[in-house]
C-alpha cells in the first residue's frame, strides 16, 4: 500500500526525522489559509501516488500568499501520469544547500532490508544509481540485531564531512531504520534529504510503501489508505480479496493464482487477443470472489469474452463453479464465457456447470484460443452495426 | 529417488483443523503421504481424518518422531508455527501460509539458517514426490514418476506446467512450489543443486516469473554448477510496467525485473524458454535426446572433468580461482563451450 507524502511526513515527525512544517489541503481556500498562517514562502506539492510529481509541475515555489493561491488553483486538479491531483501540501520553503538520498527497502537477495545513500540525491536518483553506481552506498542490515549506531554515522559519513551534520543524518537514519519496521514498510525514502544554510539537516520529501501483509496489525497506518486516488474497480477488489488490474484490451480474464493469470495473459497476447485486465482470485476462493470478479469485469465495457482459467489446488474447483453460477443468476451476462476448470474436485465442478449454459474447453492453449475467437467475431458484428 | 520428500518421510500438519488444513490433510493421506499427526493448540487429543491432533508441534514430534511440518494456519500466526516447528525439531517445514508479512520472514529466515532447518514457501503449493509423499497442496492427479524436476515461483502455473509435462509422458521426479512472496525460505538455486546431486533427475524445468533478480542468479549458478538440462517459463511478458516500488526498487535490483531481462539471461546461458507451458515438454525431449547422443559420443570421461571443476571452484577462493579461470581461457574449456553453442545451435533448427 502506498500513503502520501504528507502521510509519511506525519510518520516521519512522529518518530523524530525533521520535516518542514506544513499541512495537507483539497481546496484553494484551505491551502491560501495554511499558506497565510505560514507567513512566508512555501512549496505546493501535488499528493498523488506517482514518482515525478516535480518534473511533472506538481511541485511549486510560492514567495507569498498569492502566488500560493495561483498554484494551487493550477496543481489541484491537474492530471499526473493518469492520476488527479485531489490534495495539495502546503510546507515552509527552505533554502537548501545540498540534496542527498537515503532509503530503506526489504531486499530479496540478501533478505535482509538494506540502506541505500547517496550524497547525489534529488530528482535525478535514478539515473545516478544507472550511470553511476559507485555513488550509492548501501548496507544490508541484520534484521535480528538491528542498525547500529556506528554503522548510521558511517553511512552518514558517506554523505557528509562537517561532523555536526553527520550526527544529524546518522540520528535520522536510525529513527528511519526503526520507522521501517514499526510500520511493516518494504520501502522508506528521503529524497532528498537537505541542508540548509543554518546547518541543519532536513528531510523535504517521505515516501513510505507498506507491506499489504502486515496491515492486519496496522490499524492506525490502513486507515491512511486514500481510495479517492486509486482506480475504483481496484478498490472493490481488493475489497472482495482479489488483485486486479486493468488493461485496454477486450478479453476479461479469471484466473487464479498470480502466475497463471499473468501466463494466461501472455498467452493471449501471443494468440493475438488483447487481454482487459490481470485478475487473479488467490487460493481457496470462496463463490462470492468469482461473483465480485464477474461483477468487476462486466462492468468494463470493452470485453467481448470472458475467460476463465482455474486450476485447482488450494482452490477448488467446486467453489468456484459455484460462484460462476451465482454470477449467472446475479448479473445474467450476455458477453459470452469459456471456462477451463481442471484440478481439486474438478469432478463436481463439471456437475454443477451444467445448470448453465456455457462454453468450456479442456487445456489452457484452447480456452485462450477460444475467448479470442469469440471477442473477434463480437467484435466484427459491433462493427457492422 | 527424489529430493527433500520421500516414503519415509514423516509429516505433521499445522493447523490441522481449518478449513484448508483438514482438507488438504486428508487429500495428502489419500495420495500416500505419511501423516502421522496434526496440531492444533486446544484440540489435542481429538482426531482429523484419523490424524491424531496434538496441542503442540513438540507433543507431536515426541510422540510420532515426525521430521516434516506443512503450514496452514493463518497469516498472522504462520510465522510463529514457522518458529515452533523449527524449536521442536522439525527439519523440513513447508509454509503454504499466503499472507506472511515480508520483515517477519527476514528475521525467521536468519533463525531457520542458524539452526540448520530447511523451509519452503511461504505462499507456496509445496513438494510432491509422484508416487511417494506430497507435503502442499498440488493435486497428486497430474503428477507422474519420472526424470524430471520441477522448480516454481508460482503455484498453479507449476499445475499447468507439471500437467503437460505428464501428458507428453513426461513424469516427474520432485516438484517444488518456492512460492511467490519477496522473502522466501528456499530459492531457485537451492533446489537446482538437489536436483544436480539427485541421480535419478535427468532434466529441470524452470518456472519464474517478473519481480526481482532470482532468474538471473540462476543462470549464473547453472552455468557455473549443473550439468543437467534445464529448460525454463517466465511469466509477465505482457503484464504492464509501474508496480515497482519507487526510486529504490530500480537501484537495488540493478534492473527492472521484467520478463525480457530474465529471458535473456536464461538463454544466455544455454537455457530455453517456452512461449506457453505446453511447449515445455517439447523443450525437454529436445535436452533429453541431445543429453543422450553427447553421452554416447564421449562416455562419461567429460562428466568427471566437470564434476572436478565445480569441485575445485567451490573449495577454494581467491589464487586457485584465478588460476582455474586462467586454464578456461586456455586449451581446454573452449572446447566445452564450442560444444556447449553447438548443441544450442542444433535445437533452434
Amino acid at each position: 500500500m502506498k500513503i502520501h507524502e504528507y502521510q509519511a511526513k506525519e510518520l516521519f515527525a512522529g518518530a523524530g526525522i525533521p520535516v518542514p512544517k506544513g499541512d495537507v489541503a483539497e481546496t484553494v481556500a484551505d491551502a491560501v489559509s495554511i499558506a497565510e498562517n505560514m507567513g512566508r514562502p512555501v512549496m505546493v506539492k501535488a499528493q498523488v501516488h506517482v514518482g515525478g510529481r516535480g518534473k511533472a509541475g506538481g511541485v511549486k515555489y510560492a514567495e507569498n500568499v498569492e502566488a500560493a493561491r495561483v498554484w494551487a488553483q493550477k496543481i489541484l486538479g491537474m492530471d499526473i501520469k493518469g492520476l488527479t491531483v485531489k490534495k495539495i501540501l502546503v510546507t515552509e520553503a527552505v533554502d537548501i544547500v545540498s540534496e542527498s538520498y537515503v532509503g530503506i527497502i526489504i531486499d530479496r537477495a540478501t533478505k535482509c532490508p538494506v540502506i541505500m545513500v547517496s550524497a547525489a540525491g534529488g530528482i535525478d536518483i535514478e539515473e545516478v544509481a544507472a550511470k553511476t553506481p559507485e555513488k550509492i552506498h548501501k548496507l544490508a542490515v541484520d534484521p535480528t540485531a538491528g542498525l547500529k549506531a556506528y554503522q548510521a554515522r558511517d553511512l552518514a559519513a558517506e554523505l557528509y564531512r562537517d561532523i555536526k551534520l553527520v550526527r544529524q543524518a546518522a540520528n535520522i537514519i536510525m529513527r528511519l531504520y526503526d520507522v521501517y519496521w514499526k510500520v511493516d514498510a518494504s520501502l522508506v525514502e528521503i529524497n532528498p534529504l537537505i541542508t540548509t544554510p543554518d546547518g541543519k539537516v532536513l528531510a523535504i520529501d517521505a515516501k513510505i510503501n507498506i507491506d499489504d501483509n502486515g496491515l492486519f496489525r496496522q490499524k492506525d497506518v490502513a486507515a491512511m489508505r486514500d481510495l479517492d486516488a486509486e482506480d475504483p474497480s481496484e478498490v472493490e477488489a481488493r475489497e472482495g480479496d482479489l488483485s486486479f488490474v486493468k488493461l485496454n484490451g477486450n478479453i476479461g480474464c479469471i484466473v487464479n493464482g498470480a502466475g497463471l493469470a499473468m501466463a494466461t495473459m501472455d498467452l493471449v497476447k501471443h494468440y493475438g487477443g488483447e487481454p482487459a485486465n490481470f485478475l487473479d482470485i488467490g487460493g481457496s476462493s470462496n463463490p462470492q470472489k468469482v461473483l465480485t470478479a464477474m461483477r468487476i469485469i462486466l462492468r468494463d465495457t470493452n470485453v467481448r469474452s470472458i475467460l476463465i482459467n482455474i486450476f485447482g489446488g488450494i482452490t477448488r474447483c467446486d467453489d468456484v463453479a459455484n460462484g460462476i453460477v451465482m454470477a449467472y443468476e446475479e448479473l445474467k451476462p450476455e458477453v459470452p464465457i469459456v471456462v477451463r476448470l481442471t484440478g481439486t474436485n474438478e469432478q463436481q465442478a463439471r456437475k454443477i456447470l451444467k445448470k448453465v449454459n456455457l462454453q468450456s474447453a479442456d487445456t489452457l492453449d484452447n480456452v485462450v484460443k477460444k475467448a479470442i475467437k469469440i471477442a473477434e467475431i463480437d467484435e466484427s458484428a459491433v462493427g457492422r452495426l | 529417488m527424489s529430493i527433500l520428500i520421500n516414503k519415509k518421510t514423516k509429516v505433521i500438519v499445522q493447523g490441522i483443523t481449518g478449513r484448508d488444513g483438514s482438507f488438504h490433510a486428508e487429500q495428502m493421506k489419500k495420495y500416500g503421504t505419511n501423516v502421522v499427526g496434526g496440531v492444533t493448540p486446544g484440540k489435542g487429543g481429538t482426531k482429523v481424518a484419523s490424524i491424531p491432533v496434538f496441542n503442540s508441534v513438540k507433543e507431536a514430534v515426541d510422540k510420532t518422531k515426525a521430521n516434516t511440518s506443512v503450514i496452514y494456519v493463518p497469516p498472522a500466526f504462520a510465522v510463529d508455527a514457522v518458529y515452533e516447528a523449527a524449536d521442536a525439531g522439525i527439519s523440513l517445514i513447508v509454509c503454504i501460509t499466503e499472507g506472511v508479512p515480508a520483515n517477519d520472514m527476514l528475521k525467521a529466515y536468519d533463525y531457520l539458517k542458524a539452526k540448520g532447518v530447511r523451509l519452503v514457501g511461504p505462499n507456496c503449493p509445496g513438494i510432491i514426490s509422484p508416487d511417494q509423499s506430497k507435503v502442499g497442496i498440488m493435486p497428486g492427479t497430474i503428477v507422474k514418476k519420472g526424470p524430471v524436476g520441477v522448480v516454481s515461483r508460482s503455484g498453479t502455473l507449476t499445475y499447468e506446467a507439471i500437467w503437460a509435462l505428464t501428458c507428453a509422458g513426461l513424469g516427474q521426479t520432485t516438484c517444488i512450489g518456492i512460492g511467490g512472496d519477496q522473502i522466501i525460505g528456499t530459492n531457485f538455486i537451492d533446489v537446482l543443486g538437489m536436483f544436480e546431486a539427485d541421480s535419478t533427475t535427468k532434466a529441470v524445468v524452470m518456472i519464474g516469473e517478473i519481480g526481482g533478480t532470482d532468474e538471473e542468479e540462476a543462470a549464473k549458478f547453472v552455468k557455473k554448477n549443473m550439468t543437467k538440462p534445464v529448460v525454463g517459463f517466465i511469466a509477465g511478458r505482457t503484464a504492464p510496467p509501474g508496480k515497482r516500488m519507487g526510486h529504490a526498487g530500480a537501484i537495488i535490483s540493478g534492473g527492472s525485473g521484467t520478463a525480457a531481462e530474465k529471458i535473456k539471461a536464461l538463454e544466455a546461458v544455454g537455457i530455453p524458454i517456452a512461449a506457453s507451458p505446453t511447449e515445455i515438454p517439447a523443450l525437454i525431449k529436445d535436452k533429453l535426446a541431445s543429453v543422450r547422443k553427447k553421452g554416447k559420443a564421449k562416455p562419461k570421461m567429460k562428466k568427471k572433468t566437470a564434476v572436478k571443476k565445480t569441485r575445485t571452484a567451490r573449495k577454494t577462493s581467491g589464487k586457485r580461482t584465478a588460476v582455474s579461470s586462467k586454464t578456461k581461457k586456455g586449451k581446454k574449456a573452449p572446447k566445452a563451450g564450442t560444444t556447449r553453442k553447438r548443441a544450442g545451435a542444433k535445437k533452434r533448427k
